[in-house]
């Protein structure tokens, strides 16, 4: 080791302003906070569901506060960003190889596009909201 | 061979980061709709109490909330530490800690449905 190693100087709480690409990054990690959050609010309802009628409509009378009304287009927002993401990133995290060949990129993620599509249509037809 | 349990972390992250993908956002349409008082016909009492009572629905929302817990208490880890929290024993302790407990009370909450 040197007698003046050389040290660069990063923030640990504020190292990813220095970059747009850094900026993605964390943009795509805080979309698991929303996610978190609201898959707790799922267990809650399942725990409300459990608990019979009365208990259950007091948790929808709960969805109905602003506050849950502003989470929920938030989580929204963050949870399309989180599905976008992975979606195109999933080529590199899933190579398809055919013989000496690699699946086109857009195959594969566009493959999850139309997946992700096709059953976003089935569950809300399935939900009865058309 | 030294053991390690990052594949079992890793398994729910993939498997929950495809499913969470592919899910969450027509799942949280379903209660933006609801909180806006326009309740979908699945999310009625009557009805959800019907799917989760049977053996397939019950798979269903435990396999959501499974996957989900899981992957974003792995996630929510990382993402902790990328913001600076150093601590990252702990913070592993505190995420998967809620994962287990949650995975563990859905199971509860579905047995008595």
């Amino acid at each position: 080791m040197s007698r003046r190693p050389y040290v660069r100087e990063v923030s640990p709480t504020s190292w990813y302003f220095r970059m747009p690409r850094y900026m993605r990054y964390m943009a795509r990690e805080v979309t698991s906070v929303f996610i978190g959050i609201y898959t707790v609010i799922l267990l809650v309802g399942l725990a409300r569901l459990s608990d019979g009628d009365l208990a259950y409509q007091g948790y929808l009378a709960a969805l109905r506060q602003p506050s849950s009304i502003v989470f929920h287009v938030l989580a929204l927002a963050f949870s399309l960003y989180n599905s976008f993401t992975w979606f195109n990133v999933a080529p590199k995290a899933l190579p398809i190889q055919i013989g000496e060949e690699f699946m086109p990129d857009s195959v594969v993620a566009g493959g999850h596009y139309v997946v992700w599509v096709a059953l976003s249509l089935f569950i809300l037809f399935w939900a009865g909201v058309f | 061979m030294a053991k390690s349990n990052k594949p079992i972390i890793w398994g729910t992250f993939a498997a929950g980061g495809e499913l969470v993908s592919l899910v969450t956002p027509v799942l949280i349409l379903l209660t933006l709709l609801a909180a806006t008082g326009h309740v979908p016909d699945a999310l009625s009492y009557a009805k959800l109490h019907a799917f989760a009572a049977g053996w397939f629905g019950k798979l269903v929302i435990f396999v959501i909330l499974f996957l989900s817990l899981w992957s974003q208490a792995h996630r929510l880890r990382i993402t902790c530490f990328d913001f600076g929290m150093r601590a990252d024993g702990v913070v592993a302790v505190v995420f998967y800690l809620i994962a287990t407990v949650g995975s563990l009370a859905s199971l509860m909450y579905l047995a008595r449905i």
